[in-house]
């Protein structure tokens, strides 16, 4: 599903990022990026969706690899995956259900399945009446859950969120959280960037932590990984 | 194209003062190059209308026989640089003198002025080179006693319109850099307010064509509105310029429809290149 093999990734100005990085992450597998700031981590998901390129070693995502995929390629991988952020990147001049329809119009999906689709993925993440809500309307978890509707909008392989919980409340958060254990439960892999140590202690799931561009522990080898669809889901 | 055109609606929608900019932007500096290829157009008329006037004047002896004279009004007017060839008898010439002339006023003999050949050359054979070099040719005739064609006032002409020309590239080329660099300022402006949108739209999966299409339609329509107000801004100059001080020429149709379309072109390039940063 994602394999980075001995990833080096240096910037001009900023020197090298990542060093070295191998992992695996397997299909439906739920796994915690963490480690603090500048460690890596949005790196290592920036080269997930191909928003950058390793200067040495491979990325593998969906069986496109990063030394070879042409530029036409990336749209394509981008609609197999599923990207949120802390910031929710929401179009703000277009309602909830606008927001997650874009991401459906990008693709060329036909015009009458679209409405269908959003409104079964807004009641998914719990926002059947907020359709018609713009995001200044919302709160930030509501927010977060437009943005991880939209992502879930082209039935991806891998959610890949970075710090998706960062400008979250308490309760915000434990709601997100358990809306991408229910995606994860449903068969989507995770990948999630987090610096939240609270949210990662309790869960049974995969953690990978960085520090100074290098993996400095990994709580499973990727072959023992816990695929969600087998594992328990630990309450809240 | 549906989803486009409504994006391009939304651009407009979002940020209707920063459209207005844009095309009040590219009006005006499209009109500053209107004005310059006014002035430019209507200098060289005014030079060409001058030029026209080149002409080679012959002198044909007295007694020459008129059988003569015709043959080599054909010849002459076999030569590749001749336009046409008259032939002035003394007394056309004594009309002509008495008509501009006011010392010729009080006579009425034309008989101590010769006959004589006007020689009109065509376009592009007006240089001084090649009016001399037919002014020797027609010397050859026997019965040609004298031939001028004002050789000072051909080189000045021809240095004249030279620097004109010199200048209305380098200006024209000036002109229209400062239009393309505003133009493509204002527009990159715009785009960068959409910055945002862009990174998003390639986040779900645009492909980079999807992005690009609504801004490059954008930037066309703007720079087409663009052109048009600046077309419309030249005319009203032009027609207060005839009213007020002196005749002058508007573009043709077909210069002023490549006017406004240089406008949609320029918007267009200014948008792809603009959403190309952004596309990198």
């Amino acid at each position: 599903m994602i394999r980075f093999s001995h990833v080096i990734k240096e910037y001009p100005r900023t020197g090298r990022a990542l060093n070295d990085v191998s992992f695996h992450i397997a299909k439906g597998e739920f796994a915690f990026l963490t480690g603090p700031s500048g460690a890596g981590k949005s790196t290592i998901l920036k080269l997930v969706f191909m928003e950058e390129r390793p200067t040495s070693g491979e990325v593998r995502v969906s069986g496109l690899q990063s030394t070879k995929v042409a530029r036409r390629e990336i749209p394509i991988l981008r609609r197999r995956l599923g990207i949120v952020f802390q910031d929710f990147r929401l179009l703000e001049d277009r309602t909830a259900a606008d927001n997650v329809a874009f991401a459906l119009e990008v693709t060329g999906a036909p015009r009458d399945s679209i409405p269908a689709k959003v409104s079964r993925l807004l009641t998914q993440v719990g926002l059947a009446s907020k359709g018609t809500s713009y995001p200044r309307e919302l709160s930030g978890g509501e927010q977060q859950r437009v943005a991880i509707a939209r992502a879930l909008v082209n039935d991806p392989m891998v959610l890949v969120a970075d710090e998706p919980t960062g400008n979250l409340d308490e309760r915000a958060t434990r709601g997100i959280f358990q809306l991408l254990r229910d995606i994860n439960a449903s068969g989507t892999a995770v990948l999630m960037a987090t610096h939240n140590l609270e949210l990662v202690r309790r869960s049974p799931y995969r953690v990978i932590e960085i520090n100074r561009g290098q993996i400095v522990y990994d709580s499973t080898d990727s072959t023992e990984s816990r695929v969600a669809t087998s594992s328990p889901q630990p309450s809240n | 194209m549906r989803l486009t055109i409504r994006e391009v609606g939304l651009g407009l929608r979002r940020a209707p003062l920063l459209s207005a900019l844009s095309i009040i932007t590219i009006a005006f500096s499209l009109f500053a190059f209107g004005l310059f290829g006014l002035v430019a157009l209507n200098v060289s008329r005014a030079l060409q209308d001058v030029e026209e006037r080149v002409e080679i004047r012959a002198f044909v002896a007295d007694g020459t026989p008129v059988e003569a004279v015709s043959a080599a009004v054909g010849d002459i007017a076999a030569f590749p640089e001749v336009a046409r060839v008259d032939i002035l008898s003394p007394e056309q010439a004594l009309a002509r003198a008495r008509r501009e002339l006011t010392e010729f006023k009080d006579v009425f003999d034309a008989d101590f002025l010769p006959a004589s050949l006007e020689i009109r050359l065509k376009p592009g054979f007006r240089d001084p080179e090649t009016v001399r070099a037919v002014a020797q040719r027609v010397q050859t005739y026997r019965f040609v006693d004298d031939v001028r064609y004002g050789e000072d006032w051909v080189q000045k002409l021809y240095n004249i319109r030279n620097i004109a020309g010199a200048s209305g590239v380098i200006l024209g080329i000036a002109f229209a850099a400062v239009a393309v660099i505003i133009i493509g300022s204002t527009i990159r402006m715009a785009v960068l307010a959409r910055e945002r949108e862009i990174s998003i739209m390639r986040l779900v999966g645009a492909t980079d064509g999807f992005v690009r299409r609504p801004f490059l339609i954008d930037g066309f329509l703007k720079g087409l509105v663009g052109g048009i107000i600046a077309l419309l801004l030249a005319w009203l100059a032009h027609a207060a310029i005839n009213r007020y001080l002196i005749e002058t020429t508007f573009f043709a149709p077909s210069l002023a429809f490549l006017g406004i379309l240089t406008g949609g072109v320029i918007g267009l390039v200014g948008s792809a290149v603009s959403v190309g940063r952004h596309l990198r």
